[in-house]
């Protein structure tokens, strides 16, 4: 059983959806007790980094979450749910994330000639021992909409990286936490297989 | 590499799609799911779903179709069409869709833009344009209720006033060059796009391949859509992306 952790962040139904299509069991809760028994926790979201962190913190979700990454319990962060597992962002001055992986949000810088959000289809550049992208092919693409980027600490963490004005962490990878900044549950086949990877940990 | 989309529309009224889609082996090429997924395998990077359902029941049939949509569909979509409330956002986006379009109702009050990106975020709200030329060649106006209501409004004032409010894209059609298969308004789309910090997205007019080059170089759009070229498979969206490449335009090809 996967827990989708629920705490008002947008976008669950579509990983939900998923996840049924490729016939795993998921359940979508905010109780404790469900998530520290799932044998897999999905941390998605979609949003702004204060409201979410205030919303985990107020709900006891955040001490949950940090608790079952500690236990060991296999742990995927989507898009908004990647920058709240680490440990700041520039989006939310003041604001503590999780915490669980080392690495900052930084804002992506303006530049003549690129919109943002990076609202589309990139290209990722996959590490070659990924487990989460086990299977994929080198540069396949992946959908992303984001304002906020991923400088992780420590490179070894990084399992995908892309680019769009800057080099962007795409996914992380660090024992039983992993986080993609795209969505993978609206990246065509190329996702479900990147969820289907982490469901069979 | 970071790619231009290219995006086919689908007129839906009652839960149907509206015009046919000559698509091979689709056993129901009326089901908005089924010609969803088939776009979907044929390479397209997003879907537009715009609704023109007028009976009562239209918010029913519209968030119905939306949950099956999201259930096969794993591309990012968009549902546009009798959009009117942030409650009308919450339902579409609680199902599974990923942006609304709002058109009439954002410029009867353009608060909802403001009030659905603080709620549901920037990246699910776009707003819909409908521009046509000014008889005097002064610019562009916007139409509202399908085109039939002249609002007397700049088209690109109010799609930098949309980008202000916080809308994340624009979906911009020329109301000119709609149906005509002349090619995209590119005049339109360039100073659209060269005035707002969001994603413009070209609408009305796409005939041949050329037209989508034209609206990403010239044009400066950031992804095309079209309905009918697709539909009738006068282009596949394949043939597009293969032209594209080799002109040397970034697209994703799987």
């Amino acid at each position: 059983m996967i827990a989708i952790v629920d705490y008002d962040a947008g976008n669950i139904k579509s990983v939900e959806k998923a996840l049924a299509h490729l016939g795993e069991e998921c359940i979508t809760t905010r109780v404790p007790d469900e998530i520290y028994t799932a044998d897999k926790i999905i941390l998605p979201g979609v949003g702004a980094f204060g409201d979410a962190m205030k919303k985990l913190e107020d709900s006891g979700l955040a001490d949950v979450i940090k608790n079952a990454a500690l236990n060991g319990t296999p742990l995927l962060g989507i898009c908004l749910g990647l920058q709240l597992m680490f440990e700041s962002s520039s989006e939310a001055e003041g604001v503590s994330g999780l915490g669980i992986l080392k690495g900052k949000i930084l804002a992506i810088p303006p530049k003549e000639g690129y919109k943002i959000p990076h609202m589309g289809w990139n290209s990722i550049s996959i590490k070659s021992d990924s487990r989460l992208f086990k299977d994929i092919p080198q540069n396949s693409y992946v959908y992303f909409v984001h304002s906020y980027y991923l400088k992780a600490e420590s490179e070894e963490d990084v399992a995908a990286s892309t680019e769009y004005i800057v080099h962007i962490h795409a996914a992380v990878e660090h024992d039983n936490i992993f986080a993609c900044q795209f969505h993978p549950e609206k990246s065509g086949d190329t996702g479900l297989k990147i969820l289907k990877n982490f469901c069979c940990l | 590499m970071f790619t231009k989309r290219i995006i086919p529309c689908l007129d839906v009224n009652n839960g149907r799609v509206v015009k046919g889609v000559n698509f091979v082996d689709l056993k129901d090429a009326g089901d908005p799911v089924t010609v969803g997924e088939a776009y979907g395998k044929a390479g397209a990077d997003e879907l537009v779903f715009l609704d023109i359902t007028a009976s009562s029941d239209a918010r029913a049939t519209k968030i119905d179709m939306v949950r099956r949509v999201a259930e096969t569909v794993f591309i990012p979509f968009t549902v546009g069409g009798g959009i009117r409330t942030v409650e009308d956002f919450k339902l579409i986006l609680r199902e599974g869709a990923d942006k609304v379009a709002v058109n009439s109702a954002a410029i009867k009050n353009p608060q909802l833009i403001s009030e659905a990106a603080m709620k549901f975020g920037s990246q699910c709200v776009v707003v819909a344009i409908d521009a046509k030329r000014r008889k005097d060649g002064s610019g562009f106006t916007i139409y509202k209720n399908g085109g039939r209501i002249d609002m007397g409004i700049d088209a690109i004032e109010w799609a930098i006033e949309a980008d202000r409010l916080g809308a994340g894209e624009i979906l911009l059609t020329s109301m000119d060059c709609d149906g005509t298969k002349n090619g995209y308004d590119i005049e339109l789309t360039r100073t659209v796009s060269d005035n707002v910090s969001i994603p413009v997205i070209a609408s009305g007019g796409a005939g041949k391949l050329e037209h989508f080059k034209e609206a990403f170089i010239e044009g400066n759009a950031d992804a095309v859509l079209a309905a009918s070229l697709f539909h009738y498979k006068e282009l596949e969206i394949s043939e597009v992306k293969d032209y594209l490449d080799k002109e040397g335009i970034s697209v994703r090809k799987s």
